[in-house]
């Protein structure tokens, strides 16, 4: 279909279109591509001020390093500044919200899809109200029970409130992925002698991961991404990668280091765009899911 | 489904609800009804060889008692709202009073650091939202007419800057733009002024954040309103061709009406989301120009002080923004709802 509708587009049209997605192309990636580029240089390279070509060419890395590329920007932050640690943190921190927000948001979910009472309805409602809400107006409501209860710091802590913080979204995306599922198939298991729970166990499981991989990439996306919750209750030594590079700012953009953050926002870039790289359909089919059935 | 086993698949996920996003909600509000005790004060006479002094001294050791046994502080009601940081009720009235013109008063207004905020969190939430919305829904059309192996490569491409983290995508902008950078020194050339730096102009630390709000968000349109492509009825389409539709009516007529329900969900959902406004700011360094509501519960919670009645203020009215935001939505849903039964 497609084809027979660009072969019918003039020429003068083809050509514009053609030009804004290239256009569009180079505004999406090219940022990408320079800043993992010039996280090899140094800083007087990647932030020039004689001639902005030093950044592709290194003059002043080959002077100072000797070869065109250097890992220096890399040893800094991931050696001499711990960004190691962060990274442990923030990939157990987005497995167990993973876990356990599919696992308590699959069941809601279910739950929400087949229900046929009037609170299914105020419960999506209450949830679409829970998601409209900014992270950082909650957590000033987290800081004084968690310091008098000795929970504050701890990633366990944070993991819940993770889980919390996703549950609206989660239950929404699960719900109506559940809701495209033909609700004959667990009713008949159950007219078959099931319970409930014994229906969904047997029946629903085995078809529903499709929606519960798109569901859980996108828990993984706003756990590894998260900045306000993260960077104000962990405490410094349990830090994830967000939150250490906002402190790199803080610290090191006096002292002239600024590319210990250049190398460490490239290297929380790159499980990003493995990412999307592998789960570009399942990314595409979650964003979607909630908007074409209306 | 029976109410008994609804409850159980629902307890779970409800628990985590109650406890971690409607309790704090709670919380807030019933902290930003609070101070923190002042310092406890004790009169201590020194007496020496010139006779006796009463002085009066900081408590220290009953400073921290009070405050241990009382973590809430003391209550003082919505004396938080109108104090200067919130909603600066006797400052407006005196900036009202002494000021003559319009333009005066509302410069003042934005002296004060709640309505500032305010101001910037509304600008950006209404600038760059049509931006978004118009630029996703050009690069769907467009992708659309692509050859069919080019499409998932462009996707990739366009999801790049949507998925990495705020913070992340808003530094690599940010590194750019700089007067050092290939984009900030570009544009020194292009104007021919050596001296010119976005960081410096508030006008173009505002421009610059809504470029990166529409840059960060518009694939994500991008990508609803190219799934709605694929859905266009084709023998509208057809029959609109037979009747000698141009290309652009086609467009206006037939694809336009077909997408309008994603137009409104795509409007919706980046107006919640560019209302919470924040990382770009901490990004791009820009708080001396830029603070939206967000930034302002962050500033007061970081550091040493940590104002949490403060901020528990600012989050209050942060969370009344966001219902008057969404209270159009909730009135449809429920209209649509009570009409359905």
């Amino acid at each position: 279909m497609a084809d027979t509708t660009s072969a019918k587009q003039p020429l003068g049209l083809q050509i514009a279109t053609a030009a804004f997605i290239l256009v569009w192309l180079i505004i999406a990636a090219f940022p990408f591509i320079w800043t993992l580029w010039g996280s090899f240089k140094v800083e007087l390279d990647f932030f020039s001020k004689e001639d902005w070509t030093n950044a592709i060419t290194g003059v002043r890395t080959v002077q100072e390093t000797g070869n065109a590329f250097t890992l220096n920007g890399y040893e800094g932050a991931w050696i001499q500044e711990d960004f190691w640690r962060s990274v442990i943190n923030t990939f157990l921190i987005c497995f167990f919200v993973v876990c356990t927000s599919l696992t308590i948001g699959t069941l809601g979910g279910y739950a929400l899809s087949r229900t046929t009472f009037r609170y299914g309805f105020w419960l999506l409602v209450i949830a679409l109200i829970f998601r409209a809400m900014p992270p950082i107006t909650l957590v000033s409501g987290y800081l004084l029970p968690f310091f008098e209860w000795g929970l504050w710091g701890h990633l366990s802590t944070t993991i819940i409130v993770l889980v919390a913080i996703n549950q609206p979204f989660t239950l929404w995306l699960l719900h109506s992925f559940f809701s495209k599922i033909p609700k004959d198939l667990d009713e008949s298991a159950m007219v078959d002698g099931c319970t409930r729970w014994q229906a969904f166990r047997h029946v629903i499981i085995p078809v529903m991961w499709p929606g519960v991989i798109t569901t859980g990439l996108f828990s993984f996306l706003l756990a590894y991404n998260d900045f306000a919750v993260t960077a104000m209750l962990l405490s410094k030594e349990n830090q994830t990668m967000v939150p250490k590079i906002a402190g790199f700012l803080g610290t090191t953009q006096t002292e002239g280091n600024v590319m210990f953050a250049v190398a460490a926002v490239v290297s929380a870039t790159v499980p990003l765009f493995i990412l999307v790289m592998v789960f570009q359909r399942q990314i595409v089919s979650g964003l979607t899911a909630g908007a074409v059935k209306g | 489904m029976k109410h008994r086993s609804f409850f159980f698949f629902f307890l779970p996920t409800a628990l985590a609800m109650v406890l971690f996003i409607f309790l704090p909600i709670v919380s807030v509000v019933m902290q930003s009804m609070y101070v923190q005790h002042e310092q406890v004060f004790v009169e201590v006479e020194n007496c020496d060889i010139f006779g006796c002094k009463k002085e009066r001294m900081i408590d220290t050791a009953a400073t921290a008692k009070l405050r241990a046994e009382q973590p809430l502080g003391r209550f003082v009601g919505f004396e938080n709202y109108f104090n200067r940081s919130h909603l600066a009720t006797s400052e407006i009235g005196k900036i009202w009073a002494t000021t003559e013109s319009w333009s005066d008063f509302v410069g003042q207004l934005f002296n004060l650091p709640f309505y500032r905020a305010l101001a910037f969190t509304l600008v950006f939430t209404f600038a760059s939202t049509p931006f978004i919305i118009l630029l996703g829904f050009l690069i769907a059309l467009s992708v659309n007419a692509l050859h069919e192996r080019l499409k998932g490569l462009v996707i990739f491409f366009s999801l790049l800057p949507f998925v990495v983290t705020q913070l992340v995508g808003s530094l690599i902008l940010f590194w750019m733009i700089d007067a050092r950078g290939i984009v900030g020194n570009s544009l020194q050339f292009l104007a021919n002024d050596p001296d010119l730096s976005l960081k410096a102009s508030p006008t173009l630390t505002w421009v610059m954040l809504i470029v990166y709000g529409v840059w960060h968000a518009a694939p994500f349109a991008f990508v609803i309103f190219y799934a709605g492509l694929q859905t266009v009825p084709q023998d509208t389409m057809e029959s609109a061709m037979i009747d000698g539709a141009s290309r652009w009516q086609r467009t206006r007529f037939v694809t336009i009406p077909h997408i309008t329900p994603l137009i409104t969900f795509v409007a919706l959902i980046q107006l919640m989301d560019n209302f919470r406004v924040f990382e770009p700011i901490v990004g791009f360094n820009a708080s001396a120009h830029a603070t939206s509501l967000s930034w302002i519960i962050y500033n007061d919670l970081d550091g040493e002080a940590r104002l949490i009645n403060s901020a528990a203020t600012t989050s209050v009215l942060t969370i009344i923004g966001v219902a008057i935001l969404l209270s159009p939505v909730l009135v449809r849903t429920w209209r649509d709802w009570t009409l359905k039964t």
